[in-house]
């Protein structure tokens, strides 16, 4: 089943002086959701357009069942592309939107036995196609309305509709349910997994969302800085991150300084705790990663550490509890509650602690002092802005 | 606070009514009235004199608007592909022109198509009216350019070009640069890029570019009088000639310009008819 389609080699993008992907090496399996993840300016979109054929790599080759495609426009690319704001012709119905593309094709004449002269697809066959594929994005019923007349949602599924009706070998989707509200987008993310699996071809997805890619995908692409920092199923992504920007960016992650005495030992805060990893030099300085939710708050004495309580939160599910030890700040999500100011003790089980390499990332990520729910409001915000403004481009 | 603003539209009210609505309303009394007073159709009736005149007149403003279409689009599209600063500098370019009076603009033309004016002048010296003479066995000294229909429609496109360009530009300026990527990227080459997608979303600037350019041409008399020599009578001129010139009978120049403005707007009326889908797409 996983046979590889396209194959990225050593490719690099570069805007005025400015590298924007920095040689990625990345290759795509047939039938395989992938999805490139990374903060906004990490190259994902670039790494798209690049498929796409929007875009020529300053370097490197782009190979399509083994054959370069680096100088194949893209309406000679067996891939179509889910448009960030849909891009739906204003001026076409939605019939006439989703025909788009079969109407653009030619194909060898059957009655001419050269087999030279082109034909249009008879109509039959696009409406045939058409109405199937209204079928698919559960759209029936709407072949006459204009765009500009659906909702958000709706527009989705059209475009959608519009780039599988030309049964592409891969589609590609950049952040297509970014401008959907929440309760939409949950929905649409459960859709485009149907759909995929329905029409059995490969997608690659674009996101800054990291829910959004845990959810879909069978493969993850963290990026940043124009380099890939991970490649994994989202079980490996969100289990073994390989350095503090993955953990950190992938769910919530408490990062602390630690060394490494030796195989399945850790030292944090003077004290030894076990773990499950190896694999390292003696008194290695390493990075911990305890997942917030992996930590068991106990009675002080029998904690393996203590601390103090410095705020408290009401998640509905878990309380996120924000504890100080000796000054670096962790997040606890439990569903006992304990009360500001109150001391603690912590159990971390072996499986719960996951030993990195020290990276460039190292130290960047990963203390809550400064945590709040605005903060990361804010973030989220500025992050959707930055999006924006880099489209206007 | 929206009523409060909303006051600042009366001048503006009282502007209109004063000097669009009351003068439209004179016209219809005057077409309908005879000059002793009473009311009166034969007017009317003897607008068939006149056919010839309307005739000219829309044919010329719809050559002058077909050139300014087939040179005004293909100019909007260009530039709109060009970089901000070459558009800033060719939309100060197209502009410049208006800057200048209309009859001064017009007067220089009359100057260049002259007998002996600038254009034959360079003829002569490059042996172009030579060349011609010998080709086709006349002998002349010079083109005659001006005071032909050829003049008037060139006058007509050099001083109403502007209104077909800038709402063409500023359509297809503002055309969504995604959907020429969503089209490439359904298969349609640059042909069908434009075929299927940038034209029919620059319908609405085409069709006010038309307008802005046929009305004016229709009723225009300043233009053919000056480089038609007036021995083109057309429609503006007629109408001129009822209210100040020897002709002097304003109850049949109102009745022709009332019979102009209907014709002009069921012209316009059936054309955004024609354009309507792609104009409401675009609306949104």
């Amino acid at each position: 089943m996983s046979k590889e389609l396209i194959r990225l080699q050593d490719v690099c993008m570069a805007f005025d002086d400015e590298l924007v992907l920095d040689h990625i090496n990345l290759y795509f399996n047939d039938k395989e959701f992938l999805t490139l993840l990374g903060p906004s300016g990490c190259g994902k979109t670039t790494t798209l357009r690049i498929i796409g054929g929007f875009m020529t790599p300053t370097a490197g080759d782009v190979l399509f069942d083994g054959v370069r495609i680096n100088d194949v426009p893209p309406h000679q690319r067996q891939i179509n592309t889910v448009f960030q704001k849909y891009a739906l012709f204003p001026h076409l119905d939605v019939y006439e939107n989703i025909a788009f593309g079969l109407r653009m094709q030619r194909r060898p004449d059957p009655k001419d036995p050269t087999g030279k002269r082109m034909v249009k697809l008879p109509e039959e066959e696009i409406d045939q196609r058409v109405m199937e594929m209204l079928e698919v994005v559960s759209l029936k019923g709407f072949e006459r309305r204009r765009p500009d007349s659906l909702s958000g949602g709706q527009q989705q599924r059209v475009a959608i509709a519009r780039a599988l009706v030309n049964k592409p070998k891969v589609l590609l989707l950049d952040e297509p349910l970014a401008a959907l509200d929440l309760k939409l987008r949950k929905d649409m993310q459960i859709e485009l997994k149907r759909i995929q699996q329905q029409v059995g071809i490969t997608f690659i997805y674009v996101t800054h969302d990291q829910e959004e890619a845990l959810t879909m995908s069978d493969t993850i692409v963290v990026m940043d800085k124009g380099s890939i920092q991970q490649i994994g199923t989202p079980e490996d992504i969100y289990n073994e991150p390989k350095n503090a920007f993955v953990a950190d960016f992938i769910g919530e992650s408490n990062i602390i300084d630690g060394i490494m005495v030796e195989d399945n030992v850790v030292k944090m805060y003077g004290k030894k705790f076990p773990c499950l990893d190896g694999g390292f030099a003696p008194n290695e300085p390493v990075d911990v990663v305890i997942r917030p939710e992996d930590i068991d708050i106990v009675p002080v004495e029998q904690g393996q550490i203590t601390g103090t309580v410095t705020s408290v939160t009401f998640k509905g599910m878990q309380y996120d509890i924000i504890v100080d030890f000796k000054g670096f700040k962790w997040l606890i999500q439990t569903t006992d509650y304990s009360p500001e100011g109150a001391r603690i003790g912590i159990k971390i089980d072996p499986d719960g602690i996951h030993i990195m390499k020290k990276s460039k990332y190292s130290g960047m990520f990963g203390d809550y002092s400064s945590f709040s729910e605005e903060y990361d409001e804010l973030d989220d915000a500025r992050l959707l802005d930055e999006e924006e403004s880099e489209d206007e481009e | 606070m929206k009523n409060k603003l909303s006051r600042l539209a009366v001048p503006y009210i009282v502007w209109m009514a004063l000097f669009v609505v009351a003068p439209i309303v004179m016209v219809v009394i005057y077409a309908f009235t005879a000059a002793e007073g009473g009311f009166t159709l034969s007017h009317f009736g003897s607008m068939g004199t006149y056919a010839v005149v309307f005739g000219r007149s829309f044919k010329l403003a719809f050559i002058a608007t077909v050139i300014c279409l087939a040179i005004g689009y293909p100019v909007s599209y260009m530039m709109s592909k060009e970089g901000k600063r070459f558009q800033r500098v060719a939309m100060v370019l197209i502009m410049l022109p208006m800057w200048i009076n209309f009859l001064l603009r017009t007067y220089s033309w009359m100057s260049i198509l002259e007998n002996n004016g600038l254009l034959n002048r360079l003829f002569q010296s490059i042996g172009l009216i030579d060349l011609y003479n010998r080709i086709f066995g006349t002998s002349l000294e010079f083109f005659p350019m001006l005071n032909t229909q050829g003049a008037v429609v060139l006058g007509m496109v050099y001083n109403y070009l502007p209104f077909m360009i800038l709402p063409i530009y500023s359509v297809i300026v503002k055309l969504d640069g995604s959907l020429v990527e969503a089209a490439r990227d359904l298969g349609a080459n640059s042909f069908n890029v434009f075929r299927r997608v940038i034209l029919p979303l620059s319908f609405p600037g085409i069709l006010s570019g038309i307008t802005m350019v046929f009305v004016p041409s229709v009723s225009t008399f300043a233009i053919s009088k000056m480089l038609g020599g007036g021995t083109e009578l057309l429609l503006g001129d007629l109408i001129e000639q009822q209210f100040l010139g020897g002709a002097y009978n304003p109850h049949l120049g109102a009745a022709i310009s009332l019979v102009m403005m209907v014709v002009v707007v069921l012209c316009m009326v059936v054309m955004n008819r024609f354009g309507e889908g792609e104009e409401q797409a675009v609306m949104l």
